[in-house]
């Protein structure tokens, strides 16, 4: 009788632990950075949990260790991630090592089309090799560099008749990257409302990859090519050090001595925005994700601030990709919900949503409506922007390239050692070692 | 007579298993409790060390895992022994670790001096002196960044109030000829509390009847200081030295925290090169070599400093 009674409980116990095993293997994971459209997509989420009984789970990583924490995961197999909303730049090697899905098949089956997405972000978040028909994810968040600008400051009768004094021009959106240079220099120290202000915050960081995505917003402007595009590892001399390149590089070293609050020596996207927003800055270089936060601001909010595009340069308008596409995980054991979740993503009105409640969709439907340009104050300064992008190198090597150019840009920019052009001679030099490594050269 | 607990297990015992035990030889006994230990030590230091050494000879990468492994010989050695960069961080963790151990040495000293005097208030002040070093690096990192923000930061107001100069004027972090500083500083005062701690465990061992013989001889405290201070507290200085210069060799949490490396690399000590070679590059064989040439260095100045801190003992 005990023993049969033994028999009975052991086998509940059983039934209970497999009935709570098969109600956990419905929650999937989505792994992405934490911040605020993240917040966004957990609420938009809740329509795909609704619809499809799946649980969303989601592992949020700040910024600084989102590269070492996702990618660790990804190099060691793990099986955290069902669905990765990975940076622009993995795409090669998580394509190469096959740790994300080709889905070609998938929306070939499901009427999804890279036509109906920005193509900027077709080529930077989606496509590996790139600009070929290879896609390991969807375009999931639009994002950009451009600069953020206190329109109560410029909009000042005083301060307007005293720059257009010194400068000869109006006090305004620069036309350029001149023009922005002497706004900044214009601020740096000015006594505003009874506090110094400066003139304009922009990327520094050193660790991970700021600097990098604030330099590049003045290298192309000015003629800096990752390579010869017709042999893009072989030549990078002559490209990567033409003299346009290293005057750009001359340029931001210039405005981050002339024009920067004292101690910005280390500054990515949460310290430029807590300058701006505390009112030290009367200009800010970020990733346009922050708009929406800037626009609702009590402070520097509403008509207070205005929004434009990265501005040209001596060799043309280009401005430094951000945002990431969503891609499957490889190593998924959720295989049919997560491919269920990016079908669900790439609907139109889910998009729509998607923008409405803080993400940036990429699809031509939401940023193509006529409606949207004025829908919000950045929008313009948005779509300009997404369409003079350019991307950082997205090799399997990427983060080799990124933390050489880190070193040689900050040696230069910040710590103020030798000169633009043996910063990005050296650059060249380390580059072409890595290819080497690669086996490319 | 209650039964107690070990009569029960020895009559539960089965007669063949207790002869079984019994007919055990002392060697094969120690082997029992010993093995154990040696198996964890060989599954988790060993081993993941020699397979260190192994890579250190290849090109592999641990995110390319299918890609070929080739064996390349001292390459990795060659390449790293021979740059430029390399050398550098070298030289800034040497700036690192002689400064921090010189000061905290030199002030962890004198703390545990004042502290040993009988005073009121004795304890009171152990506890907030040892204060720092119960902090996670990490969030000392963080905070000494807002300390050292030159429009807001104490450490930038405290020098400007004695030197009359304008705390916006210079950036502790953000200078290559500061930023060195700016890391000493923050590891001294979170660290120089525990060598004093360990100095004063050394001054409360020495018996007081030494210096009462002194006083007899009629000694002056400076001679009493130098003849009998000194020498009894030099073994317990010579270990925190050891302790204080193993921990900061591989110092990495605190220094990423406050600069990340930067200016330029005038902060990046060995061990963050070494991380982000390994993981950020993911170059696995080379930061393997990496690694090996900085075990042996390690390895190699604290036997020779051991053995000289055995000499000390044994004077």
């Amino acid at each position: 009788m005990k023993k049969s009674l033994l028999l009975a409980a052991a086998a509940l116990a059983a039934t209970s632990v497999f009935a709570a095993q098969g109600a956990a293997a419905k929650t999937m994971t989505l792994c992405w950075a934490a911040w605020d459209p993240a917040n966004a997509l957990v609420e938009l989420s809740k329509d795909f949990e609704e619809k499809s009984g799946v649980d969303m789970n989601f592992e949020f990583v700040p910024w600084p260790n989102f590269a070492d924490r996702m990618l660790n995961e990804l190099n060691s197999g793990g099986s955290l991630c069902d669905l990765m909303i990975g940076d622009s730049q993995w795409i090669g090697g998580a394509a190469e090592n096959g740790q994300y899905v080709k889905l070609n098949d998938f929306f070939d089956a499901n009427g999804i089309s890279m036509d109906d997405f920005l193509p900027a972000t077709v080529v930077g978040y989606a496509e590996w090799p790139k600009n070929t028909p290879n896609y390991y994810a969807l375009p999931a968040y639009a994002d950009v560099v451009g600069w953020t600008y206190r329109k109560d400051w410029f909009s000042r009768p005083e301060l307007q008749a005293e720059f257009k004094d010194k400068y000869g021009y109006d006090l305004g959106v620069p036309a350029d990257l001149s023009q922005l240079k002497d706004i900044a220099e214009f601020f740096q120290g000015r006594e505003i409302d009874g506090k110094t202000v400066y003139g304009a915050a922009i990327y520094t960081e050193r660790g991970s990859e700021g600097i990098t995505m604030g330099v590049t917003n003045a290298l192309y402007n000015y003629g800096f090519e990752y390579g010869n595009p017709e042999n893009p590892y072989a030549e990078l001399d002559g490209y990567v050090n033409s003299p346009g390149a290293v005057a750009g590089l001359e340029y931001y070293k210039a405005l981050y001595d002339c024009c920067t609050p004292p101690g910005s020596s280390d500054w990515y996207m949460s310290e430029d925005i807590d300058a701006y927003k505390s009112g030290q800055v009367a200009l800010q270089m970020n990733f346009a994700f922050i708009w929406p936060g800037v626009n609702a601001d009590p402070n520097v909010g509403g008509d207070h601030s205005g929004y434009f595009a990265n501005p040209k340069g001596p060799a043309g308008q280009f401005a430094q990709l951000g945002g990431q596409g969503i891609s499957v995980v490889a190593n998924t054991d959720m295989m049919d919900e997560a491919l269920d979740y990016i079908k669900w993503f790439a609907q139109p009105e889910i998009q729509a949503r998607w923008t409405e409640m803080g993400g940036a969709s990429a699809m031509r439907s939401v940023v193509e409506d006529p409606a949207f340009p004025d829908a919000q104050p950045y929008n313009k300064a948005f779509l300009e922007s997404m369409a003079i992008v350019k991307d950082f190198w997205a090799e399997p090597s990427y983060a080799s390239l990124l933390l050489a150019m880190q070193d040689r840009v900050h040696k230069y920019v910040v710590a103020g050692q030798g000169t633009a052009k043996e910063a990005l001679d050296g650059l060249v030099r380390d580059w072409t070692e890595v290819f080497q490594d690669e086996g490319k050269l | 007579m209650a039964e107690n607990a070990m009569d029960r297990i020895a009559r539960a015992t089965p007669p063949g298993v207790a002869r079984k035990i019994r007919g055990l030889s002392d060697r094969a006994i120690a082997w029992i409790f010993v093995g154990p230990s040696i198996f964890l030590l060989l599954a988790i230091n060993i081993f993941p060390l020699i397979w260190t050494i192994r890579l250190s000879f290849t090109n592999f990468r641990v995110n390319r895992i299918n890609a070929p492994v080739k064996w390349i010989g001292l390459r990795n050695y060659e390449r790293i022994l021979t740059d430029p960069d390399i050398w550098q961080t070298m030289q800034a963790t040497a700036h690192f670790l002689f400064w921090t151990i010189f000061f905290q040495v030199l002030i962890g000293f004198t703390l545990a001096w004042l502290i040993n005097k009988k005073f009121r208030g004795n304890d009171l002040w152990t506890t907030l002196i040892v204060l720092p070093m119960m902090l996670s690096p990490a969030v000392v990192g963080n905070f000494w960044t807002f300390l050292y923000q030159p429009q807001i930061g104490l450490f930038n107001y405290v020098v400007a109030f004695f030197t009359g100069a304008d705390p916006s004027s210079f950036s502790m972090i953000g200078s290559i000829d500061l930023a060195p500083w700016a890391i000493v500083i923050v590891d001294t005062w979170m660290w120089t509390p525990f060598v004093m701690l360990i100095c004063l465990a050394g001054l409360r061992s020495i018996p007081d009847s030494i210096y009462e013989a002194a006083e007899i001889d009629r000694a002056s405290k400076w001679r009493q200081f130098w003849t009998i201070t000194i020498p009894l507290v030099l073994p317990f200085l010579m270990m925190a030295v050891l302790f204080r210069g193993i921990e900061n060799f591989k110092m990495f949490d605190l220094v990423v925290q406050l600069t990340g490396g930067g200016p330029g690399s005038v902060t990046t000590l060995t061990s963050i090169d070494l991380k982000r070679e390994a993981f950020e590059k993911w170059r696995t064989g080379y930061a393997s070599a990496y690694a090996v040439i900085l075990f042996v260095t390690i390895f190699g100045l604290a036997s020779i400093y051991v053995k000289a801190l055995n000499k000390v003992k044994e004077r």
